[in-house]
């Protein structure tokens, strides 16, 4: 494009950063492979939108208990929410110390999680027993 | 002084310093909303059967918003990538959509809340309850637009008070005219302010679906106002390297790069948090 900047954002030689060509070659950013990723974004795209038609005509299905219900709601939102956070996020080709972070990150929801449901269970040790 | 790689990665680490900061903050995000999240639950799984509300938020417009924040996702990397692949006029244009969707969606949720603002649920003295949208108030009377649901319970019982006259002779009016008659005059309802129970603080016993109204209001007022104000600051951010914050690209296209994916991260963590809430308050 004409008014587009003439400086090629991934070029060392902009900046003279030595090491910030093999930065982007390891992310696989540049200019071919994003060029590429847009056909996979848009793939993407169509799945989050098939995704979110099948929620809402699953919700008006019955079948046959509440919970299954629920379990189908999830289930497609984790599929929904894995293809954002792995392809739109980047997360399927991330460095060691993010997955590290999301990692622990993981490890804490889930305790939440745990003890969430595990303080409903009228055994569990936080009731007061009489 | 200059703050330390912002372009360049760290050795050690082989990311942008803004990077690792933005994958720290959505962690303690992911902490923030799964506290709300386990809230729900709680809520939600203790409430004694058959109470807890259904069909009160409207399905379509959620579906919308779903829709919307998914398009905005798509244009927020489509910008990121136009930056890469060196279009500069395309990421303008990818901004401007991520942010006309911001404001799609944040006008859909307050006209949302709107409605659940103006909808009340009024106590008689005689002990009925009626449920509609507040249309008119003055000092003598309530003017309601009954909610479907009342609606239709209230045809259901004038059924039953006529079903001993089944057997009698019958109206001449078609049954379909009929019952659109009785539709008809169910749709809007004037109360005396005189007809309206009085509670022991000495206000009238009518109350709309704000958050106060009961603990399914409260968890859906919370959990989406705070995404709300997700919405609204990621919308900002990105506003600001649409227009101000652009020329950073005549001077240091790289680190502009690294501040359009980064404000990315963040608007699809946005995105990823509405993909739960959305089938969790309008669907189940």
């Amino acid at each position: 494009m004409a008014s587009d900047h003439s400086a090629t954002a991934h070029s060392p030689t902009t900046h003279g950063h030595a090491d910030a060509h093999a930065h982007h070659d390891a992310h696989g950013h540049d200019a071919h492979d994003v060029s590429k990723s847009v056909r996979k974004y848009m793939i993407i795209f169509g799945a989050l939108l098939i995704g979110t038609i099948v929620t809402v005509l699953a919700s008006y299905i019955d079948f046959g208990n509440a919970s299954y219900n629920i379990a189908v709601a999830l289930f497609i939102a984790i599929v929904k929410g894995s293809l954002v956070a792995g392809y739109f996020m980047h997360l399927i080709d991330e460095r060691k110390l993010i997955y590290g972070v999301l990692g622990a990150t993981v490890f804490f929801f889930a305790g939440l999680m745990y003890l969430t449901l595990w303080s409903m269970e009228p055994t569990s040790l936080i009731h007061i027993k009489h | 002084m200059d703050i330390p790689y912002t372009v360049r990665p760290r050795q050690d680490t082989g990311l942008y310093n803004a990077k690792v900061g933005i994958w720290l903050f959505l962690a303690s995000e992911v902490m923030l909303f799964g506290a709300l999240f386990s809230t729900y639950i709680l809520l939600r799984v203790s409430a004694a059967p058959g109470t807890w509300p259904h069909g009160l938020l409207n399905v379509p417009l959620g579906t919308i918003n779903t829709l919307v924040l998914i398009i905005s996702s798509v244009t927020v990397v489509m910008a990121w990538a136009s930056l890469k692949m060196n279009r500069f006029q395309n990421f303008l244009r990818f901004e401007a959509l991520t942010v006309a969707c911001a404001l799609i969606f944040i006008c859909i949720k307050s006209f949302e809340y709107r409605d659940k603002f103006t909808h009340y649920e009024v106590h008689l003295k005689n002990g009925e309850v009626i449920d509609g949208h507040l249309i008119e108030r003055t000092p003598d009377h309530i003017k309601l637009h009954l909610s479907e649901a009342h609606r239709r319970s209230a045809l259901a019982r004038e059924a039953e008070k006529q079903a001993p006259a089944h057997g009698e002779a019958k109206p001449e009016t078609h049954p379909a005219e009929a019952d659109h008659a009785a539709a008809g005059e169910h749709h809007e309802r004037t109360v005396p302010i005189a007809d309206i129970a009085v509670r022991p603080s000495g206000r009238l016993w009518m109350e709309n679906y704000g958050p106060w109204h009961n603990t399914y209001m409260a968890i859906y007022f919370t959990l989406t106002g705070l995404h709300a104000l997700h919405v609204i600051g990621g919308a900002l951010v990105i506003a600001f390297l649409w227009l101000p914050g652009r020329k950073m690209w005549k001077t240091d296209p790289e680190r502009f790069t690294n501040r359009v994916e980064v404000s990315g991260l963040f608007w699809h963590f946005v995105d990823l948090v509405w993909i739960f809430l959305f089938p969790v308050l309008y669907l189940l």
